[in-house]
């Protein structure tokens, strides 16, 4: 199907029903249980784990593949918004220009930035990258505030000219659209106790990350990416071997730019303001994260890992001490206070100890990611159906 | 005229001269070897070949045009093959896909984006991988983790990622050792086969001097840096310099 082998069309299928119906999926818990925390089914936060997940698909291109670790690409996830945003306040309010601007900007930066980046690997690389995105956030802040309007960041205005928009009527801001279809406008199915948000802009989101992970996979899985891999595997072998190892690192790390482009200008088009903390260098940790705890180097991990880093981001980081106090209600009053005092480190603004504590542990126990650990449970359970098997035929065996 | 001329070259590590003075000829359609004992500079010579080293004097020319200060990949397009003393593969990957990739690289040139083509849909870089396995017979090793493998297979598939490009000039560092008898007499025949086939020109070093002698149609012996003689093997064989630095030892 669609140029894949079965297993990889299954990897899609089981990805695309997953996107499509995470709005279901996402909110398992009734709007009125107490488990309703836990949902995560509503389109700010879904639409945060598809673009994330676009991030980390592009990140993985070139950190899974070529096994360089770019510090920086926080640097084109921020290129995306503001370019967005730019065609938002130049052009119009339809957000198609505004991702191919975002993809060609974010592109070109990374062209210049993987062009000076790549003539060192290893270390020296990761530094580079870092020292590029960095300076880029602190000009985003300095010099270059009449592009990004500083640290108020770029907004849009009522004076802004839109040349391809119809005049503005209103007095209110207009809102971003794909030829009509509204981000922000969102369908609301309320089924028993449960509600469940079907928005616009998730599912543009959605396919948008759709298309980029079908795309990542036909790479993967090319002559093209077989180069990239090898590259990881030995480098000086592939040069013996005829091949010239900079220009397919630097493609990579271009092609790896432009997924961050379109992620920041799909964060853009879902609410059009860009600032330069986009850009800072904890926002390009962060996608390294994502794609370690998943899983660097498969096809999946990266998605999975973003998803799992932005539901702790904001659905632990929502725990405060009166929930817990809740949850634990049941307990002697002594005994109450004392898990609550145990457990409140690790939730509310504490989300980012469990994080760590949970990544430090995937990372030393499972240094495949998620993606490891689930293949692991797969293959264990293929283990005991086997051994079934050998105890079955050992017992009929004397029988006979 | 031969097909590789080195003139002049020396190569000094610090205070070691590792190369001193090589003049070396190398004709067309020859089985050449270079022999010689441990830190000879056999390897450096090659090293100088390759684009890993860069000679401090003297001239390399392969069919007439300089290898000296080309990059590796360039030398490589050239129509020059190395396969390393110690096995240098893809240890990540799986056997067939160390062999494709010299086959993309022999087609597409040093570089291509084909992201959008599938790997497996490549019929013919498949057929001719897969072809060049069962020549060595390691077709049953197709789908293996390349690292994984003895040191023996590995040379085996270093081999064959060699063989696979058809280069015009192929230098072998050490073919067979570290690789069983069997294996060894194995790759010897190969390597005929392919000489009978089409046109080849090999510079092989070698310790085994059985390999040697049932490959080679001219040996130059090296020592401390220099070539000492060259001739055929049935003069190489009797000659007293070459039984005093190196045969005497051997055998
Ligand atoms: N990169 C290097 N830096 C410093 N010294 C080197 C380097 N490469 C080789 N040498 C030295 O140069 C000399 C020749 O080494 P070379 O590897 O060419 O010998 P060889 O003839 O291939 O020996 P062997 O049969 O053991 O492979 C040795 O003394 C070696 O230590
Ligand atoms: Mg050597």
């Amino acid at each position: 199907m669609l140029g894949l082998n079965r297993k990889d069309a299954i990897l899609l299928l089981i990805v695309a029903v997953l996107a499509l119906f995470a709005p279901f999926i996402l909110n398992p818990f009734p709007v009125d249980s107490a488990l309703a925390q836990f949902n995560a089914g509503y389109p700010d936060l879904m639409q945060r784990f598809v673009i994330f997940g676009i991030f980390a698909i592009g990140f993985n291109i070139l950190f899974g593949l070529t096994g360089y670790l770019s510090f920086g690409h926080a640097a084109f996830l921020g290129v995306g918004s503001y370019s967005a945003v730019w065609m938002f306040k130049l052009l119009s309010m339809n957000v198609l220009p505004a991702l191919v601007f975002s993809v060609v900007i974010a592109g070109l930066f990374a062209l210049v930035i993987g062009y000076v980046s790549l003539r060192r690997s290893g270390i020296y690389f990761s530094i580079l990258t870092l020292a590029f995105a960095q300076m880029s956030f602190n000009l985003a802040y300095s010099v270059l505030t009449p592009i990004t309007n500083g640290e108020t960041g770029l907004q849009l205005a009522l004076t802004d000219p839109r040349i391809l928009d119809s005049a503005q009527v209103g007095g209110s801001l207009p809102v971003t659209s794909l030829f009509g279809a509204e981000m922000r406008s969102a369908m609301t199915l309320d089924l028993a106790g449960w509600s469940f948000t079907f928005s616009v802009g998730y599912y543009l989101c959605a396919i948008i990350m759709l298309i980029a992970f079908y795309l990542s996979v036909r790479l993967f899985r090319s002559p093209f990416g077989l180069m990239l891999r090898a590259i990881k595997s030995n480098q000086q072998r592939l040069n013996y071997t005829g091949l010239e190892s900079r220009p397919y690192t630097l493609a990579a790390f271009v092609i790896s730019g432009m997924y961050a482009g379109l992620a920041g200008g799909l964060l853009a088009s879902m609410d059009p303001l860009a600032g330069a903390d986009r850009m800072q260098w904890t926002a390009s940790g962060e996608v390294v994260l994502m794609t370690i705890l998943g899983g660097a180097g498969t096809l999946i991990g990266p998605v999975l890992g973003a998803g799992f880093i932005k539901y702790f981001e904001n659905i632990f980081s929502k725990i405060n001490e009166s929930i817990l106090h809740q949850w634990f209600a049941f307990l002697p009053d002594g005994v109450q206070d004392f898990i609550v005092m145990i457990l409140y480190p690790f939730i509310g603004k504490g989300w980012s100890l469990t994080l760590g504590i949970m990544f430090m542990l995937v990372v030393i126990f499972l240094p495949g990611g998620l993606v490891e650990g689930g293949q692991r449970i797969a293959r264990l359970f293929r283990r005991t159906k086997t051994t079934d098997g050998d105890v079955v035929s050992t017992k009929t065996k004397p029988a006979e | 005229m031969g097909i590789l001329e080195i003139k002049n070259v020396n190569k000094r590590f610090g205070g070691l001269q590792a190369l001193g003075n090589v003049n070396l000829t190398v004709m067309e359609n020859t089985v050449h070897a270079i022999i010689g004992p441990n830190g000879a500079g056999k390897s450096t010579l090659l090293n100088c070949l390759v684009g890993k080293l860069l000679p401090d004097t003297g001239t390399a020319m392969f069919d007439g045009r300089s290898v000296l200060g080309k990059k590796p990949h360039q030398i490589n397009q050239m129509g020059i093959s190395r396969v390393f003393q110690t096995p240098e593969i893809f240890a990540d990957l799986s056997v067939l896909e160390n062999v494709m990739i010299p086959c993309f690289a022999h087609r597409d040139g040093s570089f291509k984006i084909n992201a959008m083509s599938s790997l497996m849909r490549e019929r013919d870089m498949l057929d001719k991988a897969e072809h060049i396995l069962e020549d060595l017979n390691m077709a049953d090793k197709r789908d293996m983790h390349a690292g994984s493998m003895s040191r023996g297979d590995k040379r085996r598939l270093e081999l064959a990622m060699c063989l696979v490009q058809e280069p015009r000039l192929l230098l072998l560092d050490e073919p067979t050792a570290g690789m069983a008898r069997a294996d060894t007499n194995n790759t010897i025949d190969l390597l005929k086969e392919i000489k009978a086939k089409r046109d080849i020109t090999m510079v092989i070093i070698e310790h085994d001097m059985h390999v040697v002698f049932s490959l080679a149609e001219r040996i130059t012996v090296m020592a401390q840096g220099t070539p000492l003689v060259e001739d055929t093997p049935d003069k190489i064989k009797g000659h007293p310099k070459v039984k005093e630095a190196y045969l005497g030892e051997a055998a």
